[in-house]
């Protein structure tokens, strides 16, 4: 089958927007200069990164000296958990759900793990019961990547307040910028991580936030750049491309949240109704959605694996989406957030994500609301005993 | 006629080559790793270095390549079987297993969901078209690389949907050609042994961290006492050495194992020879053969002269005991006619 794609992979990777690539291709072409240098070129810069630095510390609600540059969002959730181990000592705490990029380096250092109720918002007993005066930093992703809900990280603040007031706050963001203002949602948080590729800005790109008065441990040592906290030369053309990214998803925000979430019910409803047996993996009996972003929809589909109905979806329907995180090797692996949310692993084995953009459009989504319920019913007639093909 | 396959790529040189000849044949072909054990191996955790191998095969081709996850398969299936036909004293071959249930089981199933004509393998065996048009697995054309034997579960109805299509060639064509094409694993070593155990942990590491062995009394012919195992589930038929044995004299040989006994019983190697080896059941490809055949009772093992009544095969010549749970395969001269799980 050809024609173009349907790409509803969002969450994993948003197409670049054109005003991320009009503002990168003027640094890529002429802007030689190393920032932390002393000529003309150099200044020339510094000067776009630290517009850029300006731009995005607007759009999230922080001073320009709160913006630290990395690599992408994996690079600042480990600044952010190892920085300040590193800096303060003490304990980490995380939820359940987070990414990888939290979990991992939570539990190498020895950190507690949080349960989280159905719909995939922290347990916030257990939460309380988790913290002490050991404690040194708690973080809660403001939007879970694969489920797409949005935590009331107001609430949890409070908790952390009160158990233990010494600790910091740590929000992964990076899938929260197109949904909500940061202004508003991160504002209690202490640390911030954002991830440019995941709001139409180049891949290589994150920033951690980290307010005055909070200091981290570096985890890269050299030049001593972003004030020491993060070496390493900066990507100007990137910086500028998240910033223009940043700025467009901000402005478009409230038309694309009520255009997707419209898109998003429409395809979760095509699919409960086209497959039996299949749940809304964060979803409420109710069938309420207001703990959830507008542009994820997780379903779990019996007697299905993802990695057979992504394979039809592709070539059969050309809708591109993804299951649970993909590992090392490329295979699809059974997933940490679908088993927090009391899934049982036969059915999150039938995860799917399609996940919602800017691009996103009525025929991305009459692709898949369409082609979802054909596949798994072409996948079920090859079905065996239960197992599926 | 072109055909639409799914080419299983290992990321060993067989497969590649396998999948090199189809594109070349001209077949809409796509390649798929198998990720089947998420444990220790020695080729790294997850096998990441080898789908990576398969993964610039296929860049190379020019197919599309996709890694399918059938851990819970492989542990329901060959994993936890080979666990447990060594904790009842049996000596299993996962490899058929694997065969069996996962490459020739669901992932024809996968094939065929997706809208594929043919599963394709890397395997040194090929497919022989008798008169009356059924198929039926034949012997390789490498007599040293053959591997009829782990694929001769093979029935009439998969085998129109399977493909080996370097069983044709000797494994050194099969090199020749993946360096003739610029393929990375053209100098690739052959897979040794069973995916899932270390060479430096062995068998006995891997089991042994799975069930409770006991030790064993080693005893002769008679019932007294010779010697001692550390594990009695761990002793294997024809098993000569670390079975405590005072030096001296012929060679023993474990000639039975008696596991709730925890006992070892040895013997001269002219005890370890049977005329008759009784199986659990036959599966006939097609229909029962009557009439002189082979069996070979191992994976490079030397075809023997035998007949078959019911679920005996009688050999021609004394032949060596073969452990319970081992695999018999039945030829018809290079022709898979039958096999079975020896009993016991």
């Amino acid at each position: 089958m050809d024609g173009p794609w349907h790409y509803l992979d969002h969450a994993a990777s948003t197409p670049l927007r054109p005003e991320a690539l009009a503002a990168m291709v003027p640094a890529l072409r002429d802007g030689v200069g190393n920032p932390s240098g002393a000529h003309a070129l150099a200044r020339q810069a510094r000067s776009a990164l630290d517009g850029a630095r300006d731009t995005l510390a607007e759009v999230v609600g922080c001073s320009p000296g709160e913006i630290v540059f990395t690599s992408g969002g994996t690079e600042a959730d480990n600044l952010a958990v190892r920085g300040v181990l590193g800096a303060r000592g003490g304990r980490a705490v995380c939820s359940a759900i987070e990414h990888h990029a939290v979990l991992h380096p939570v539990q190498a250092a020895d950190g507690r793990v949080v349960a989280v109720d159905a719909r995939g918002l922290v347990d916030l007993d257990a939460l309380a019961s988790a913290l002490d005066d050991d404690v040194s930093l708690v973080s809660v992703g403001l939007v879970n990547n694969e489920v797409g809900t949005i935590q009331p990280l107001v609430a949890i603040a409070e908790v952390v307040r009160e158990r233990a007031p010494g600790a910091l706050l740590h929000t992964d963001a990076a899938q929260a910028l197109c949904w909500l203002d940061l202004r508003e949602h991160a504002a209690v948080a202490d640390l911030v991580t954002l991830a440019s590729h995941k709001c139409g800005g180049p891949v290589g790109t994150g920033v951690l936030v980290v307010r005055a008065g909070v200091s981290v441990q570096a985890q890269q040592l050299g030049g001593g750049q972003e004030r020491e906290r993060r070496s390493g030369t900066q990507d100007v053309a990137g910086a500028l491309g998240f910033a223009a990214a940043a700025v467009a998803a901000a402005a478009e925000r409230p038309a694309l949240v009520s255009r997707a979430g419209a898109w998003r019910d429409d395809l979760v409803a095509a699919i409960l109704a086209g497959v039996p047996g299949a749940i809304e993996s964060a979803g409420t009996a109710a069938g309420s959605r207001s703990h959830l972003v507008a542009g994820i929809a997780n379903v779990c589909l019996p007697t299905v694996d993802s990695e057979a109905l992504l394979f039809l979806l592709e070539h059969d329907h050309r809708v591109l989406a993804s299951a649970a995180s993909s590992c090392a090797s490329g295979a699809q692996e059974p997933s940490h957030v679908l088993a927090a949310l009391g899934i049982d692993r036969a059915l999150a084995a039938g995860s799917l994500r399609l996940s919602l953009g800017w691009s996103t459009t009525q025929a991305d989504v009459d692709a898949a609301r369409i082609g979802v319920p054909e596949a798994v019913g072409r996948l079920h007639a090859h079905a065996r005993d239960g197992a599926p093909a | 006629m072109s055909e639409r396959i799914l080419v299983a790529m290992s990321g060993g040189v067989d497969s590649s080559v396998a999948a090199a000849l189809l594109v070349e044949a001209g077949h809409d072909v796509v390649g798929a790793t198998l990720k089947l054990w998420g444990g220790e191996s020695d080729s790294g955790c997850c096998s990441v270095a080898d789908v990576d191998d398969a993964r610039a095969v296929a860049r190379r081709l020019g197919i599309e390549h996709h890694v399918f996850n059938f851990g819970d398969d492989f542990d329901e299936h060959v994993v936890a079987p080979y666990v447990a036909d060594h904790a009842a004293g049996h000596t299993p071959n996962p490899c058929i297993e694997c065969n069996r249930h996962l490459k020739f089981d669901r992932l024809l199933r996968r094939a065929d969901a997706l809208g594929f004509d043919a599963v394709a393998t890397g395997h040194h065996a090929r497919i022989a078209v008798l008169t009356d048009g059924s198929r039926r697995v034949a012997r390789g054309t490498d007599p040293a690389k053959d591997q009829s034997y782990v694929v001769h579960m093979l029935t009439l109805d998969t085998l129109r949907r399977v493909r080996f299509p370097v069983g044709q060639l000797t494994k050194d064509a099969v090199r020749a050609e993946a360096a003739r094409l610029g393929l990375a694993t053209a100098d690739k070593p052959d897979s040794q042994d069973v995916c899932f155990i270390t060479a430096t942990g062995g068998r006995s590491a891997f089991l042994g961290s799975r069930i409770a062995t006991r030790p064993g009394t080693v005893v002769d012919g008679d019932g007294r006492p010779v010697g001692a195992v550390p594990a009695v589930e761990l002793v294997t038929i024809g098993q000569r050495h670390g079975l405590g044995l005072p030096g001296g004299g012929d060679p023993q040989y474990v000639v039975g194992i008696d596991i709730p006994g925890a006992t070892v019983i040895v013997g001269d190697e002219s005890d370890l020879l049977v005329d008759e080896l009784g199986l659990r059941r036959i599966d006939w490809v097609g229909f029962p053969v009557a009439g002189p055949l082979l069996a070979q009772v191992s994976a490079h093992g030397v075809p023997r002269p035998c007949h078959v009544f019911g679920t005996v095969v009688h050999f021609a010549d004394p032949e060596r005991r073969v452990a319970a749970g081992q695999t018999v395969v039945l030829y018809d001269g290079d022709v898979v006619v039958g096999g079975g799980l020896v009993s016991g």
